[in-house]
């Protein structure tokens, strides 16, 4: 049968990885091509990278993060790529077909499309359209404003839009979303679990896969995202900082019954030259 | 002989993935940017994301249609990969019906879940039907998936590969020196990479 899924969501700022707390504080963790090997190994099911970048350009000039300086959120989709044997999505700054055709030609197999959708829904359909659903995730950002009631919002959290995330959940999937990725601005970094009730009212709306994100503290709260029917779960800065989390965390799942990959080491040495692209 | 694997670039989406999963397996591995350079290579490898149209779209433009069916037929290993595999049907009904390359009898149809959600998406294990280059010297396989079609084949005999969705699903084809997989093992870290190396022996 299909298994639950373990999805590492790495936030890009100008280049680096960093950590965040509500959609507002930024800690810088380092150069992000670094991460995907050991991810990769370790039984990660697949990687999100978001990019919340204030400029459009990168220049990493800091010794300490071992890399060649990168120009280009395509540069580095093509460095994560090579070393990376398994799904790959990108999102944030995601406004043509254009932007997607390039990030799935540097090597990302999915799109996540956000404040773009938002204000063109149309954009939903022409991306299906051209590259298939499952190549378009929507995400949903959503904070909770009243007892059961959320509100949608865009541009980083910063902007409310009057709507509600189970109903535009809907009018996304309607449209050709082939997946839906779902985050609490509110429990974002606070380490407390996942908006059980937020993630129930949406995957409860649409019949396409619902990725949970946003508040994980405890390995027991993706089980709980997936016991109340999350396809996958997601989680960003838990897995900066623990060794070997990802693999502890697919342990804790698997022993604890849930249908998720069994969590084996593998070692691949990608023989791939960074830099090259074809 | 040295084997030579020649990806095809028809535009797909997961080229670079494929490409790259075997230039960490293989000594040489060549882009195929043209017809003529279809019977330079030992082993042909067809990617493939998106609609099934697209892709017959495109390699229709490219000009592949018919040579690929000839060079396929000189007996060299083919590896259709997700939508690459299931150009090789005679027919596909995604968005309307649509011709494919009808290399292998059957049609593309949309998977009946029985209700569980579509597209299916993520590691999925796959049943090999029988012994087969492809799942030589594994253990309950398990690669990524992400489609809503599948490949109904008319001949069950070319089935090599099957998994549970509600129903269950033609995961992978074979058919002498033909092999398709529904699956993307270049996006399935260890049994993806053993399925392509199993295929580079073939």
């Amino acid at each position: 049968m299909l298994k639950k899924r373990l999805i590492v969501c790495l936030l890009l700022r100008n280049g680096v990885i960093v950590q965040s707390k509500g959609f507002k504080k930024y800690q810088n963790l380092g150069n992000p091509t670094a991460i995907v090997q050991r991810l990769s190994d370790w039984c990660c099911d697949e990687l999100i990278y978001l990019d919340i970048s204030t400029e459009p350009a990168y220049d990493l000039r800091r010794d300490d993060l071992k890399g060649p300086n990168r120009r280009s959120i395509n540069d580095i989709i093509s460095d994560v790529a090579a070393h990376c044997f398994m799904p790959l999505a990108f999102g944030g700054g995601v406004r043509t077909l254009d932007d997607i055709l390039l990030r799935i030609r540097a090597g990302a197999d999915k799109v996540v499309v956000n404040t773009s959708a938002l204000e063109s829904p149309g954009f939903i359909t022409q991306a299906a359209r051209e590259f298939g659903s499952q190549c378009v995730v929507v995400s949903i950002d959503a904070l909770k404003t009243g007892n059961a009631v959320w509100e949608v919002y865009k541009n980083g959290g910063r902007v409310p839009t009057g709507r509600a995330p189970a109903e535009w959940a809907r009018e996304a999937e309607d449209r050709g979303a082939g997946e839906v990725f779902l985050n609490s601005i509110d429990r974002d970094g606070m380490g407390t679990g996942y908006d059980l009730e937020l993630l129930r009212a949406v995957c409860s709306a649409v019949n396409v896969p619902v990725i949970s994100c946003g508040g994980v503290g405890d390995w027991e709260h993706l089980k709980q995202g997936l016991d109340a029917g999350a396809s996958a779960v997601a989680a960003a800065n838990i897995f900066h900082f623990t060794e070997n989390s990802v693999y502890n965390a697919k342990k804790h799942l698997f022993e604890g019954g849930v249908d998720v990959r069994e969590p084996v080491f593998f070692a691949h040495n990608a023989s791939v030259e960074m830099g090259e692209n074809v | 002989m040295t084997k030579k694997i020649g990806v095809i670039n028809y535009g797909s989406g997961n080229f670079t993935s494929v490409y790259n999963a075997f230039r960490s397996l293989a000594p040489e591995v060549r882009v195929i940017d043209r017809p003529e350079e279809l019977l330079s290579v030992t082993h042909l490898v067809l990617p493939g994301v998106g609609s099934f149209i697209s892709a017959m779209e495109r390699l229709t433009k490219m000009g592949l249609v018919d040579s690929l069916n000839k060079a396929i037929l000189t007996g060299r290993p083919f590896l259709g990969i997700c939508v690459g595999m299931q150009v090789l049907a005679d027919v596909g009904f995604e968005h309307g019906e649509f011709r494919g390359l009808g290399i292998l009898s059957g049609a593309v149809k949309k998977i009946d879940s029985h209700g569980l959600r579509l597209p299916h998406i993520g590691w999925n294990e796959v049943e090999p039907v029988r012994e087969n280059i492809l799942y030589c010297g594994m253990r309950k396989p398990i690669f990524y998936f992400v489609h809503s079609y599948h490949f109904v084949s008319n001949s069950l005999s070319v089935v090599s590969g099957t998994c549970d969705y509600g129903n269950k699903i033609v995961c992978s084809v074979s058919h002498e020196n033909i092999h398709g997989v529904q699956f993307h093992p270049e996006k399935s870290q260890r049994d993806g990479l053993h399925l392509l190396k199993n295929f580079i022996s073939a």
